[in-house]
């Protein structure tokens, strides 16, 4: 793991990985969604 | 509906009698040690350890628990989802019940309940987060009572009373949703002050965000698990509309915490990255870390999506007990297990049995109360003399 030193490289750290989950989590909960409701109208 | 079909016929001496009896009177005993030999006495609380299950249980965990209240009533009146208007009584009356413990489970904590007014009369500023509880569940259990009142009105015969209580009915649900946020989430925020005692895993700046995602969970949870319970012990108390949501308040709310529970992993998992905190998930706190997230969170979240797809009502209110126990679980983990994590085993604090007595002797009680009025008041059937509301 890369050493982290600043708030500056902290930050940058944490938010690469924090938007990238974020992209996963958009895709997660919609998918989780249309699992939910793919029954709704029987 | 006829009031005498619940109580008439039926033995004192039922076996819920004599266990209710046999706690209500230990907890008697052990409340009067409480106030007359001190916290010394009954507790193993110490400067160390001054928050032990009192808080952890009785009020964390019973506000979370009675979120249920604002939930249903937001649900029914401010959103128009007027198919659970059967639910909102039971569920006001678990809510209103849940605060009133929470307050009566506060004075073994605090002591001295003649300085309950305190917080309002002598108290460092409203900047405070005690402050602000203080004021919002005072504030909110005013509003469950009104909000509750008019059951008791209907069986006292208290027409206009009740008229009258009933126009409030938008206004009350407003507030309810408002002071719920607040106090919700800043009970999360109490811990915000003690970054150096709570392990990492669990303290994040997200703690109140936390505390009011899974109150609402607790809450929708908490209906369900009522619900169950209730038709089980009490429908012969009940009329056709509310025998007729057996089936739907499982669905439609365990639908609801379905998605809430899937929201809540997601920013679980966020938090752990803003912080940075991947690496603790290796280690012993990490592994209950993640028994909470997966087996309390993420598990609940697909068997209550299992449970509405394949409308499983069996699944989804096992699942809604399974999920309380979680908030169980979340609360204490936050307050007690990874709290002063760093001290050494010696110092760590584990509740005396009376504490857990007198936590026990709280839930009795308001099993009690709540059967009480159930059996007398129109909570689970609409008065035949009024027209639902």
């Amino acid at each position: 793991m890369e050493t982290i030193n600043t708030l500056q490289e902290f930050m940058l750290h944490t938010k690469n990985i924090t938007y990238v989950l974020m992209v996963v989590a958009l895709l997660g909960i919609t998918g989780f969604w249309l699992f939910l409701t793919e029954r709704d109208d029987d | 509906m006829s009031e005498d079909t619940a109580t008439m016929g039926k033995p004192t001496l039922s076996p819920f009698n004599i266990v209710a009896g046999v706690i209500l009177l230990v907890g008697g005993i052990l409340t009067i040690l409480r106030f007359t030999q001190g916290l010394d006495a009954v507790t193993n609380l110490s400067d160390y350890n001054p928050w032990g299950i009192w808080i952890g249980f009785d009020l964390l965990v019973g506000v979370a628990l009675a979120a249920g209240g604002f939930v249903t009533s937001a649900a029914v009146y401010l959103f128009g989802m007027k198919h659970y208007h059967a639910a909102v009584r039971p569920a006001i009356l678990t809510g209103f019940l849940g605060y009133a413990l929470v307050v009566l489970a506060l004075h073994y904590d605090v002591g001295r309940p003649w300085r309950l007014p305190y917080p309002f009369i002598m108290q460092r500023g409203t900047t405070s987060l005690l402050f602000e509880v203080a004021a919002c569940v005072a504030l909110y259990l005013t509003v469950l009572f009104i909000e509750f009142s008019p059951a008791a009105l209907e069986w006292l015969g208290l027409k206009r009373a009740r008229s009258i209580v009933l126009k409030l009915t938008i206004l009350l649900t407003i507030f309810g949703v408002v002071l719920s946020t607040l106090h919700q989430s800043s009970l999360g925020a109490l811990f915000l002050i003690a970054p150096s005692k709570l392990h990492p895993l669990w303290y994040t700046p997200y703690l109140p965000v936390y505390f009011f995602v899974t109150a609402v969970i607790a809450g929708l949870s908490m209906v369900i698990f009522e619900s169950t319970l209730s038709h089980r012990f009490f429908s012969h108390k009940m009329d056709a509309a509310h025998l007729a949501e057996k089936d739907t308040v499982p669905l439609g709310f365990g639908k609801a915490a379905a998605f809430v529970l899937a929201g809540y992993f997601i920013i679980k998992v966020i938090g752990i990255s803003a912080g940075n905190t991947w690496h603790y998930l290796a280690t012993g706190y990490g592994a209950w870390y993640l028994v909470e997230v997966l087996g309390f969170v993420a598990l609940p979240a697909f068997l209550y999506a299992v449970g509405v797809r394949d409308k499983n009502i069996t699944l989804i209110r096992w699942t809604a007990a399974w999920t309380v126990l979680g908030i169980v679980v979340n609360r204490f983990n936050i307050c007690l297990v990874a709290f002063n994590w760093h001290l050494p085993a010696s110092e760590r604090y584990f509740p005396h049995w009376m504490e857990i007595g007198i936590s026990v002797f709280i839930v009795t009680l308001g099993i009690v109360i709540y059967r009480f009025i159930v059996t007398r008041m129109p909570v689970l059937y609409e008065h035949p003399d009024y027209d639902a509301h």
